[in-house]
């Protein structure tokens, strides 16, 4: 139900600038207004999100430690996994965004007879690693549209991106591999059972708006192509503040904007703001020195402990019986 | 107690998930799966909410009337104190590399049970109260209003959680199960939903001083006990200082060591290697607890109970503070305790009075693991060591969570039992140190009652001892936790029977070969030791 109720938003959102722009002729609306709203919308959301986590103090040290801890010194310790610094933390938190190590260490389980086994399971890491990836540099290939003159390293990017030169244009390994990895993401979601299980339409729906928007590029650039000129001219006038909708862009270009914005929108209030929250994990970027240093919990309040006098008070007698020494006699 | 199933039954385990959706699936009390609820006496002895007789079997739990807003409150005050808490709200990306990291799912194949959806049962109230889009959506965004069913379910789940933190490891961002498990803990504790297995413990810690209620004379029994046995196994009578003023140290162990074999064995081990060393110490009847079981109730608990450590140590005027072999007690230790407590600037940086060794690793807490400690003795050939002693075990070590997980205490534990006995074998790689897996009775859950579900959590850890114990015929499981010594052994019982649980410190004491001391002819246990020359003619 939550797969078809994602599908079916997503199939809205494709409908809608099709309609309006194909029918009513509304350039202005989706060229220009939804553009700068949902990117505003993007900007204040995720500033907001992340203000929000970080008026939240972080009371207690609490990393997980993921290897040996720096003691004596004729014991090799684990400068990233258990770091004891900033630069440990810092390459902690490199290697994860980078990375993404602990999907790295990701085992499954099986029951064999009975019994359970841990195998290697790296093909989420891997999914994920190339989604991110991909993404990334689909989105810095879009520099070219948005620069003028396009700096020299987004042209060599996406020469080595199209290096294979299949077909005409050159398909782009990242496009390729953007849609591998998110059909792979999708469908063990609906093929693990477990996974299914705790699967929301905030999961499935970020799914198919990201593969409405590579879709819709991918034909944009192949099949139905959009006049690239005009494109740019439209993106770059963004950025200059004086937006005009040049005639003619075609309406492929209209959806993969929409969905572009639509998804520029739902960021911020939806899980795909681990993007933010990664960086502010306490259990990644802090140190493990709690015992070599002190660290301050902000909102520290006394409470009632039991003191040693009114310990004493109740079990004087029996101590002192037991030979044991007392403060008061 | 409720009867259990046999081992075999036990492990028709089905990992498919229900056909009923999460949100439509009401937990039900089986029994053997849950913890008997907090004893009045004990919530008024320690002034928390809402005492009375109630079993969460019961259809009626007698909240107060406001419970609600209760529990709306407690989360939105935890929200704006504890970063952790408001972004692993929020973060989540449901990929699901944490469902089948818990020994809970894995021994049960209860979905639920997945880390995951552990913390889901928390967040679907937390969108539903405390942002837009779950307010405006419902339950297509994930969201869900809080109901008496819901505080069971949270009860059910947050009780079936050992906060072992084995799911961090794996989630991509540290999500970490133990936080929220803790959180949803306290909340539940704000209207008098406990179990006794913690509360009644907390509450003798904070009068005696200790979990089990022992009063100081019976600390002083028990300790002039072992005192006796160790003369009778060696010879030696060791000397037991106790509240003594003036020592250098003061020694802090759970108190489970005095009470319980085989902790029992640990302490003697404790005992011997003191008075072998001439250390300057002392125990102490009022700190006479390491463990803390705040840590599985709330934070303020922790607190309360943890402050007599320090306040001990400056009363009785140490230099600093040794740890004895416990689980939790370290974590709260070495993540709390200088921040709660602190600052411990009355005491010494501390420093091995035999080898001078600097433990600049605990400069801040002045509080050091005794693994620690015993490993730099013995680097430094401060000990007379015979491993063959040991020479009828053939050992195991299990990393406990909160040593290994949340400290990294690897290599000090390994680098003493390979010093004190000759067969050590590890388990396999995914089940030890970061990987470990949990005993399945820790966080206040080691309780008769709950057999059932201790013996499914503890089934995953359990395995990888058969698989030890089948290839090079293990018969030890060595640890550095008292709740495991407790746990460990219904375990081992129940799936790896011919494998005995001990402390690392009962084995350093049956290989030190202490000064004046008679011929040994028996271990510490009262076995006999095994005659190195008549081992061939088996
Ligand atoms: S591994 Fe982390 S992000 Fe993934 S489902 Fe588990 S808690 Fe969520
Ligand atoms: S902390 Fe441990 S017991 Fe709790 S959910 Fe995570 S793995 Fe399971």
């Amino acid at each position: 139900m939550n797969v078809w109720f994602s599908l079916l938003a997503v199939i809205i959102l494709v409908l809608i600038p099709l309609g309006a722009v194909g029918g009513a002729s509304l350039g202005y609306l989706f060229g220009i207004v939804i553009p700068y709203t949902a990117f505003g919308a993007f900007l204040c959301g995720f500033i907001y999100r992340v203000f929000q986590w970080g008026r939240s103090p972080v009371p207690f040290r609490i990393p997980t430690t993921c290897g040996q801890q720096k003691s004596l010194p004729w014991i090799k310790a684990s400068f990233f996994d258990n770091p004891s610094n900033g630069v440990g933390v810092f390459g902690r938190m490199a290697l994860e965004i980078l990375l993404f190590r602990s999907l790295f260490r990701n085992t499954k389980v099986e029951l064999m007879g009975q019994r359970p086994v841990y195998g290697g399971a790296k093909w989420l890491w891997l999914a994920g690693l190339t989604f991110h990836w991909s993404f990334l540099f689909v989105l810095l290939r879009h520099l070219r549209f948005f620069t003028t003159p396009m700096p020299s390293w987004v042209d060599i990017l996406t020469k080595m991106d199209g290096f294979f030169e299949v077909g005409v244009p050159t398909l782009f390994l990242t496009d390729a591999a953007l849609l591998l990895a998110v059909a792979y993401l999708f469908l063990r979601r609906v093929v693990i059972p477990q996974l299914r299980y705790i699967s929301l339409p905030a999961d499935y729906f970020p799914l198919f708006l990201i593969l409405g928007v590579v879709l819709s590029g991918i034909l944009m650039r192949h099949f139905y192509k959009v006049d690239l000129f005009r494109v740019k001219e439209l993106a770059s006038g963004w950025f200059r503040f004086t937006p005009v909708v040049p005639d003619g862009i075609g309406l492929p270009f209209y959806v993969h904007l929409f969905l572009v914005c639509v998804l520029l929108a739902y960021f911020p209030m939806s899980k795909l703001m681990h993007m933010g929250g990664v960086f502010l994990s306490p259990t990644r970027n802090l140190a493990n020195n709690s015992r070599t240093r002190r660290h301050i919990n902000p909102w520290n309040y006394p409470v009632k402990v039991h003191t040693y006098e009114e310990y004493e008070d109740e079990f004087r007698d029996k101590m002192k019986a037991a030979g044991l020494p007392v403060e008061k006699e | 107690m409720a009867k259990i199933l046999k081992p075999d039954e036990l492990t028709q385990i089905n990992f498919e998930p229900p056909r009923t959706g999460w949100m439509n699936t009401p937990v039900e009390f089986r029994p053997g799966t849950w913890c008997y609820s907090a004893a009045p006496k004990n919530l008024k002895y320690l002034d928390l909410p809402n005492p009375r007789e109630w079993q969460p079997s019961d259809a009626d739990w007698k909240l107060p009337a406001n419970w609600k807003e209760i529990i709306l409150e407690g989360f939105k005050e935890r929200l704006e104190k504890y970063r952790s808490f408001r972004l692993f709200m929020d973060i989540c990306v449901r990929c699901g590399a944490c469902a089948d990291k818990c020994h809970f799912f894995i021994g049960s194949g209860d979905p639920k049970n997945m880390p995951v959806l552990r913390a889901e049962l928390l967040r679907s109230v937390y969108r539903r109260y405390f942002t837009t889009s779950g307010k405006i959506m419902g339950k297509l965004g994930g969201a869900r209003e809080l109901t008496v069913d819901v505080l069971k379910e949270w009860f059910y789940y947050f009780y079936q959680c050992t906060a072992c933190r084995r799911c961090s490891v794996f989630c991509p961002y540290g999500i970490d199960q133990a936080e929220i498990t803790m959180i949803g803990r306290e909340l539940l504790n704000l209207v008098g939903c406990n179990i006794n297995w913690i509360i009644e413990p907390a509450a003798n810690c904070f009068r005696t001083g200790n979990h089990l209620g022992l009063q100081p004379h019976a600390i002083k029994d028990m300790l002039d006990f072992f005192a006796d046995d160790i003369e009778d196994r060696t010879g030696i009578r060791v000397e037991v200082p106790i509240n003594k003023k003036g020592a250098e140290i003061l020694f802090v162990t759970p108190s489970g060591d005095l009470f319980a074999d085989p902790g029992t064995f640990t302490c003697m081990g404790y005992l011997m290697l003191f008075h072998e060393i001439g250390l300057d110490y002392t125990w102490s009847t009022y700190a006479s607890e390491g463990g803390n079981f705040g840590l599985f109730s709330s934070h303020e608990l922790m607190k309360r109970l943890n402050a007599k450590i320090y306040d001990e140590a400056r009363r009785l005027g140490v230099k600093w503070i040794l740890g004895g072999e416990c689980g939790h007690m370290w974590r709260v230790l070495h993540q709390y305790m200088d921040t709660m407590n602190g600052p411990a600037d009355f005491l010494e940086e501390p420093v091995s009075p035999l080898t001078g060794t600097k433990f600049e690793n605990a400069r801040s807490t002045k509080m050091v693991h005794i693994t620690e400690f015993t490993a730099d003795l013995i680097r430094h050939n401060q000990l007379q060591l015979d491993p063959s002693r040991n020479d009828r075990l053939k050992v195991t070590f299990h990393d406990s969570c909160n040593p290994a997980r949340a400290m990294g205490l690897f290599e000090e534990p390994r680098y003493v039992i390979k010093k004190v006995c000759n067969h050590f074998y590890e388990m396999p790689e995914n089940t030890i140190r970061e990987q470990t897996f949990c005993c399945g009775g820790g966080a206040g859950l080691g309780t008769d009652e709950n057999m059932e579900m201790r013996m499914r959590g503890g089934f995953p850890r359990a395995n990888a001892v058969k698989f030890v114990q089948e290839k090079h015929g293990v018969n030890r499981l060595a640890c550095i936790c008292a709740i495991d010594r407790a746990t460990l052994h219904s375990l081992m019982e129940y799936w790896v029977p011919g494998v005995e649980v001990t402390g690392v410190h009962e084995m350093v004491a049956n290989a030190l070969m202490m000064k004046g001391e008679k011929e040994r002819t028996t271990d510490l246990r009262g076995q006999p030791l095994q005659k190195m020359e008549g081992s061939e003619d088996v």
